[in-house]
Parts: structure tokens; sequence; C-alpha cells
């Protein structure tokens, strides 16, 4: 398959993870927006790291995915804790800097 | 022409600020009265003993030999900027003789004058004093204009700080802040005289200014404008029209206070200034008119003035105003020694007059000439005052007799005809209005008060002493002194003046063949006038109200509404802008995230066209 074609995937992966991070109403969907336009990132590395033959791309993927970990694991104790504190998680009603 | 020791003059100014910032920082000192007298007045004793030392030890110099002693003070580019140092000169000396002699025998006499006040103000007063007494001799010492302007300013705050001796009284502190203000009226001309004099020459010392002048670098176009404005701040201190009008009410402050500052020293600092600078003045021939003329008329006004006042010590007040202008005259018309020969003898007699006065104003608890009198059968209460007033009047062979005709002469030899005559008739009021005085104050019927009137020792030695002094002084000038130059028909005139001022007064008040209601009658526009202070009280009580204060008003207005109010609409749209502008932020983050999105899908949106 060409480069496009692994390209085309991301960008769609990455606009179905904008959307649904700006559509969700709940903070654990909006996080899972977040994990797809991540992930999007990933496949154009690895897809160029191919293409390229050059392995920076690879190691660079494999940091990404870890980092990726740490943020959910970080982004999901953000979501308990506001839970805790405001008793939702709607993104509707977590508006405290409103002007 | 001859030149002083330094350090004896440096002695002289020491001893009295020592003697103050002993009794400024030592509390316990300063509220004990007697300890506190004892140390000022002790100091300016010794003081007196210096300035005689100094005086009689001086030593002849060469005309282009400096009399100055200086000191680097501001240091400045290719030499000082500013020196410190003093002059000691003939007029230095002479100065100090009188400062120191006149400031100890008032500090003795206040002693018993002011023997009811309490300890502790008795004991500020005496701080005053010795604060008087440094910058005074501080300002007949000073080298230079700058130093000279700063113990001036210091003579101007004793005379402030003294005149409000007692602040309770709204009078007093009314008074002190008027004449504070009337003189810094002057010292405003004076200050930037001086600073376009250095701008000008680079130099504040008056021996190289002198020297400057007599070889002829000084720059000439800006030189009258310069002696001008110096002249202002001699107009201010020295009670010259029409800034004269704090001195009258400067008799708010005790009697010894207007004795030594405002009859003796303080207010003679113009008139020495314009000696002391005279050197510069002679290069200025129409400032110096304008001093004769202003001086003349100031000495007639205040003259007419003194004739219609009913308190002894206003009177005298007057009476300073009319003499300091007399001097000016003589300065203005290029006899400065005659007008400075008239302030050292004026000194001592002026002051005996005043301390005079105390003792009737002792006796008889009140200011007003018409309740006094009776006091015929005790001579010494009028004997000393009758002499100053001889003096005064410029009877032979009193001093007044000399210096009034040297500076009669002065102003006939230059020629200034209309001055001479104003000067002539004011030597005629002095007559009449000292002699009206006396004859009210001592000799008049008495007012149910018949025994012997009590005078303090103090009081009465000091006076005897000042007489005794001023007789001396007249026969000395009498029998050794070199007679002016003047025309030979001038002595007799200023004596028929003096006499006929004298008779007039005794027809009016001793034998009271002639109402004086009915003279003052006759000459109802002055009289009125006089009265009334010619108005300039008023004038410029009014200029001060209508005109400063509109001004004030006016600037007030402007910095509310013009200045705040662009301020303040300002910050009010600035505040309605922010009102408006945050309804943007919702606070919800979803919101944040598409204005991430599309701000970076403008950017793409950018870039490609750019790319294009």
């Amino acid at each position: 398959m060409p480069l496009g074609a692994y390209l085309t995937l991301a960008a769609l992966v990455f606009a179905i993870g904008l959307f649904g991070v700006l559509t969700r109403r709940n903070a654990v969907g909006i996080l899972l927006g977040i994990e797809l336009m991540l992930n999007a990132v990933n496949i154009n590395l690895v897809a160029f790291a191919r293409f390229r033959t050059d392995l920076a791309g690879l190691i660079f993927t494999l940091f990404t995915i870890s980092i990726t970990v740490a943020e959910v694991a970080v982004g999901l104790a953000i979501v308990i804790v506001l839970f805790r504190v405001r008793r939702t998680v709607e993104a509707d009603h977590l508006d405290l800097l409103r002007g | 022409m001859r030149t002083g020791s330094a350090t004896l003059a440096l002695i002289v100014l020491g001893l009295p600020f020592a003697s103050f910032l002993l009794l400024a920082l030592v509390r316990r000192l300063r509220r004990s009265a007697g300890a506190a007298a004892g140390v000022s007045i002790t100091a300016i004793a010794g003081a007196l003993v210096a300035a005689i030392l100094d005086f009689r030890t001086a030593v002849p110099r060469e005309p282009t030999q400096s009399p100055s002693t200086t000191w680097a003070w501001l240091p400045g580019d290719g030499g000082p900027m500013a020196t410190v140092g003093v002059m000691v000169d003939d007029l230095s000396l002479t100065m100090l003789l009188l400062v120191t002699l006149v400031s100890l025998l008032v500090q003795v006499y206040s002693w018993a004058y002011l023997h009811d006040e309490p300890r502790p103000s008795l004991g500020r007063y005496y701080a005053y004093h010795s604060l008087f007494a440094f910058s005074m001799l501080g300002l007949v010492l000073a080298p230079n204009f700058l130093q000279m302007f700063i113990f001036w300013e210091l003579v101007g705050l004793c005379s402030y700080l003294l005149i409000g001796y007692w602040y309770d009284r709204p009078s007093a502190a009314r008074a002190a802040v008027k004449a504070f203000w009337i003189t810094k009226l002057g010292d405003l001309g004076f200050v930037a005289g001086i600073v376009m004099l250095w701008s000008a020459t680079g130099t504040f010392d008056f021996w190289t200014l002198f020297s400057m002048g007599t070889m002829g670098t000084l720059p000439v176009e800006l030189l009258p404008c310069i002696m001008f404005l110096i002249y202002l701040g001699a107009v201010g201190k020295s009670a010259q029209f029409p800034l004269h009008i704090w001195l009258p009410d400067a008799m708010e402050g005790p009697t010894p206070v207007s004795a030594l500052i405002h009859a003796a020293t303080m207010v003679t600092a113009g008139v020495f200034l314009v000696n002391r600078a005279f050197p510069l003045f002679r290069l200025t021939p129409d400032v110096l008119v304008l001093v004769a003329w202003v001086g003349a008329f100031t000495a007639l006004l205040a003259a007419s003035m003194a004739c219609v006042d009913d308190d002894i010590k206003r009177v005298l007040a007057y009476s300073t105003v009319s003499q300091l202008g007399l001097m000016m005259a003589a300065a203005g018309a290029a006899a400065p020694e005659a007008g400075f020969m008239h302030l050292v003898v004026h000194g001592v007699f002026k002051a005996l007059l005043f301390l005079g006065a105390g003792v009737v104003i002792h006796v008889f608890h009140t200011n007003d000439v018409f309740r006094m009198g009776g006091l015929r059968p005790w001579p010494w209460t009028w004997l000393p005052f009758v002499v100053a007033t001889l003096a005064l009047a410029g009877v032979w062979p009193l001093p007044g007799f000399y210096t009034k005709e040297a500076i009669l002469a002065g102003v006939l030899h230059a020629h200034l005809t209309l001055p001479f005559l104003m000067l002539a008739l004011t030597s005629l009021l002095t007559s009449f209005y000292m002699f009206r005085v006396v004859f009210l104050a001592f000799f008049a019927r008495p007012h149910g008060h018949a025994h012997t009137p009590h005078v303090p020792w103090l009081m009465d030695y000091v006076c005897r002493l000042l007489a005794a002094l001023t007789l001396a002084i007249g026969f000395r000038m009498a029998f050794f002194g070199e007679h002016h130059e003047g025309p030979g028909w001038l002595p007799a005139f200023s004596l028929t003046l003096a006499g006929a001022g004298f008779v007039l007064t005794w027809a009016m008040y001793h034998r009271r063949v002639v109402d004086p209601a009915r003279v003052a009658a006759a000459l109802w526009p002055i009289d009125a006038l006089a009265r009334r202070r010619y108005f300039l009280d008023a004038i410029f009580a009014g200029l001060y109200r209508w005109v400063l204060l509109t001004f004030a008003r006016l600037i007030g207005w402007t910095d509310r509404y013009l200045v705040d109010g662009v301020l303040n609409v300002l910050s009010a749209w600035t505040l309605r802008a922010g009102d408006r502008v945050r309804g943007l932020q919702t606070g919800l983050p979803q919101d944040y995230v598409y204005g991430v999105a599309l701000g970076v899908l403008l950017l793409f949106v950018l870039a490609q066209w750019s790319l294009r």
C-alpha cells in the first residue's frame, strides 16, 4: 500500500478523535477522543519510519505510547477527583473558569 | 581696608552654634530656663569678646588682596563649584560687633522681660536666639552668594519662629506666617538672581565677582536684570515698598525680639546685601536709581503711617521701615558707606528704643500710647528712650545727626532732587512721630496711675548701657570723626527739620494748643489713607484672595476634571470593553478546544496560501 493510504487513515482517525473531543459530554469520552488523536500521530510516525527506513520514527512511537499511558493515568485521576468534588463528569457543567 | 583673623571669625560663628546645638539636643538643659539662658548668654558674650578681639587685631590689606578664607565645598570640574568660608573685612567686622553686642544685650534683657514665661518655653526662646545669632553672623561673614543665601533663609526661619513665639495667639501665628511668606516672595527673586549670576559667570564668590567687575569681564547685558532680582531679596528682607507690610505685623513677637531682629539686625540684612554687593550694583546705575527712589518712597510712606498709629511698637516698626528706606536710598545714591554707618548706629539706638518701649509696656501692660503717661518723676524710665529719640531725630551731637546728614548729602550729590525732598520730609516726620510717642507715653497726664513703676534692674541697666553707648558714639563722631563733605547749609537744614517736628509735636501733644484732631481733619486724605495703611494690606489680601486663590481654584478644577477626567473616561471604557469581551470566556473546556482547533486550521490555510 502507498504512503498516502496510511496518512489518510491517520487523518481520519485524528478527525474522528477531534470530533469525539468536541462533541462528547462525558469527560471519559473526551479522554478517549484524545487517545485516538494521539494514535493517529503514532500511525503517521510508523508509516514514515517504514517508508523512509528510518528507525528513529519507531523509537519515537514507543516513547509516545508510554507518554500516552501516563497521560491517560493522570487524566483519569483528574476525572475521578473531579467527580468527587463536583459529583459530575459532564463537560457542560464544568465551567468554573467562566468569565 | 583691613582684614581680620578668620580663626577668630570662626570662633564668633561657632559659639552661638554650639550653644544652639546644646540647647536643641539636651532636652533637660532646654527645659530648665536658667541654665539655657546661661549657656546662650555665655556663648554670645564669648562671641562678642572674640569679635572685639578680631576688630582690634585686624590688619591693613592691599586693595587687591582677598579678605576671604574659603574651603572647597561642592566639587566640580576644574575647581570647586562652590566654597564655604568667612570674609573678614571692614563691613563684616563692624557687623560682627553690632550683631554680637545687640544680641548679648537683648538676651540679657529678655531674661527680665520674659521672667513670667513658663520655664520650658523660655528655654526654647533662648535656643532660637542662639540659632539666630549664628545665622546672622554667618550671613555677614559669608564670602559668596550661595552661603549668604543659606544663612539668609536661616535668619528668615528664626524670625518666623520668634514672631510666632506665642504661637497659641492666633494673631502672632498669622503674623509669623505673613512675615515668612512676604519675605519669601522677595527671596524668589534673590535665588533666581544668584542662579542667573552663576550661570553667567560660573562663580558665587564675591571677591571673584568684584575682580571680574574691575576687569570688565562681567556679562554687561545681563547684569541689570540679575542685580534687580538680587535687590528683590533685599526688598523683602529690609521691608521696602511694597513688601514692607510684614514688618508692622511682626511686632506680635516679644519686644526684645522686635528690638534684635526687626530693628537692629535681621531687617538690615537687605541693606547689608546691597552694601556687600555694591561693587556689582555700581555697574548697574539704572538699578541704583530704582533702589534710591524705592528707598526714599518707602521712608516717606512708612513715616506717614508712623504718625497716626497708637501702638508704640508699631510706630517703632514703621520708623524702622522708614530708616531702612533711608539706608537703601543712600546705597542707591552711590553712598553706601553713609547708609552703612546709619545701619550701625541705627542698630544701636533703635534697639534702645524698642527696649525702652519694652520698659513702658512692662509698666502699663499695654501697647497703646494713649493709655500711658505720668512717668516724669522717674527719669530712668524715660531718659534712655529720649536719648535714642534724639539720636533718631538727628539732633547734634548724637550719631543720627551725622549719618543722616551724610545720607542726605549723598542723595543730593547724586542729583536725586525729589528723593532728597522726600527724605527731608521724612526727617521732619521722624522727629514728629518720635516726640509724639515720647510726649504721650511718658509725659502725658497719668490715667489714675501714681505709684512708682516697677522696672526690673536688668532691663533698666541694659537701657542705660545702650543710651551711654549711643552718646559715646555720637560724641566720638562729633569730636573725632571726619565730617562728610556736603553743602554747608545741610546740617542747619536737617536740624531745622528735626526742630520743626519737635515743635509741632510739642504744640499738639504737650501744650495742646493745636488740636491733633483738627490737624488730622485738615490733612484728611493723607490721614485716612495712612490710618488704613494705604490699603496695601488690603491689596495684598485681595491679590491673595482673588488672584491667587482663583488661580489655585482653576488649577484644582483642571486637575480634578480635565486631568483626572481623561483617566476616569479611559478606565471606564476599559471596564466596559472588558465587560463586553468577558462573554467569550465560557469556561467550558470544549469551547477552548474548538478555539485551538479552529486556530490550527486557520494556520494551515494561511500556510497553504503562502506556499502557493
